[in-house]
């Protein structure tokens, strides 16, 4: 199967396979109007199977849910046609409405208006929890 | 420091600072009596209380200053559906420093992102409690005369007694502390308290639904209630509300010097004959809650 490659846009390289539907409803990529790739199960040295995704276009990214949903990402900016920047995904220190405190005696689960925010606690563990209530996040294999 | 929310957001410097201003206002109180002339502090409680509010009350009298508020939800305009962000907007206008309970968890960190005064958390739900902590530091340091190489029995409702969970938290920073932790399977202490404050602290800490085996080893014994406010199920409540009561023969084997605290109130996990006895620190731990929040409001509100 071939993609064309892209001249200016954002290419999202080493997603761990299966992530890339996830990350494209998370980043809202279904409301752009530029072309927009999903490559999934791509044969990998390094990883055996990665999903891939190509926006043919520069766009604002949250880097932030990148790196919560998938620190392994790899971000390729590419301008003109050349490689730009590359650029590895770090594990936030925290994530704001990436996230729902489902926990029923948070203030969020009554103010409905409020940001739910997680901070990571623990970064061996990956491990985020609600900045009110302290509740963990599901966590992420 | 602006506001108070949890115990954490205190270092052990600032803690010592309270506990030796509390001391100095048990001291000489005469020399207190008027430092907050003509601020105001603004009891904010959503959810009844009768010992914390009347604590905090009393506080602000004794420093000479004024109180207003209100006692439960049903009287506030949180009862019209307004937000705890835009009640505190409002109330930093009338008073000059807030002290809040709430039973959501985590209302009281929104109250001091919004709020232009400092912010007391009074307590919310079953999460944080750190003005009772306090009153348990300075009940434990009356009463033991040290901090370092207690062990401590923390019995009862683990799970859902949030000044268990502050308390741990605050003990965890002084040397050869060691956590007894007796409660039924269905209310043990929260895994993330383990895994996030002792485990990573090293702290010590043993696990056991038997209070009479672990009685003879405990220097503080810490009994909670079951709180019927924190269960969902009545059933639930019912099966678990009874499963430690302390009795004078269940002293017997308890150490001479032996502290007994409760955060108060209790409905029976005490019989009223421990009372009398001399180990018995809860109503000693009430006026000590006083003091300590004299020593706070004081601190925040930056009055020397």
């Amino acid at each position: 199967m071939v993609i064309d490659a892209i001249s200016n846009g954002i290419v999202l390289d080493h997603i761990r396979a299966g992530l890339s539907l996830e990350l494209y409803n998370i980043l809202g990529l279904d409301s752009l109007q530029c072309s927009v790739a999903l490559l999934r199960n791509v044969s990998s040295r390094k990883m055996g199977r990665k999903d891939i995704i190509k926006i043919d276009e520069i766009i604002d990214l949250n880097f932030d849910v990148l790196g919560y949903v998938d620190p392994g990402i790899t971000v390729n900016i590419v301008r003109d046609g050349k490689l730009d920047r590359k650029f590895r995904v770090e594990l936030p220190e925290r994530v704001e409405n990436v996230i729902r405190c489902k926990n029923p005696r948070c203030i969020t689960s009554t103010e409905q208006e409020l940001p739910h925010i997680f901070k990571l606690t623990d970064k061996e563990n990956r491990i985020y929890r609600c900045i009110y209530c302290e509740t963990r996040a599901k966590g992420r294999a | 420091m602006k506001s108070l929310i949890d115990i954490r957001d205190l270092t052990t410097g600032e803690i010592d600072e309270l506990l030796t201003t509390a001391l100095d206002i048990i001291a000489h109180p005469d020399r207190y009596a008027r430092k907050c002339c003509g601020k105001k502090l603004a009891t904010l409680f959503f959810e009844p209380s009768t010992r914390t509010r009347l604590s905090f009350e009393a506080a602000m009298y004794e420093l000479g200053g004024s109180v207003l508020g209100f006692s439960e939800a049903q009287s506030s305009s949180a009862a019209k559906g307004e937000s705890v962000a835009d009640t505190v907007r409002v109330v930093s206008y009338f008073a000059d420093i807030i002290a809040m309970r709430h039973p959501k968890e985590g209302a009281p960190l929104v109250a001091s992102m919004r709020a232009t005064v400092p912010v007391i958390n009074a307590g919310d739900g079953g999460h944080n409690h750190p003005t009772q902590t306090l009153t348990d530091l300075l009940t434990i340091w009356r009463e033991k005369g040290r901090f370092e190489n207690l062990t401590i029995g923390l019995c009862g409702d683990l799970k859902f007694g949030r000044t268990v969970h502050s308390l741990i938290a605050a003990m965890s920073r002084y040397a050869g502390v060691k956590f007894v932790l007796i409660s039924p399977d269905e209310l043990r202490l929260p895994g993330y308290i383990q895994t996030d404050i002792m485990e990573r602290n090293g702290i010590p800490y043993e696990e056991t639904t038997d209070l009479a085996a672990t009685m003879p080893a405990l220097d503080v014994l810490y009994m909670t209630r079951v709180q019927r406010e924190r269960f969902f199920n009545e059933a639930d409540y019912v099966r678990l509300k009874d499963s430690y009561v302390l009795t004078p023969a269940k002293l017997e084997t308890a150490r001479e010097d032996l502290c007994i605290m409760h955060p108060l109130p209790r409905v029976n996990e005490i019989s009223v004959a421990v009372d009398d006895d001399p180990r018995a620190a809860y109503f000693r731990q009430v006026l000590n809650g006083k003091y300590i929040r004299m020593a706070l409001i004081l601190k925040l509100l930056e009055v020397d």
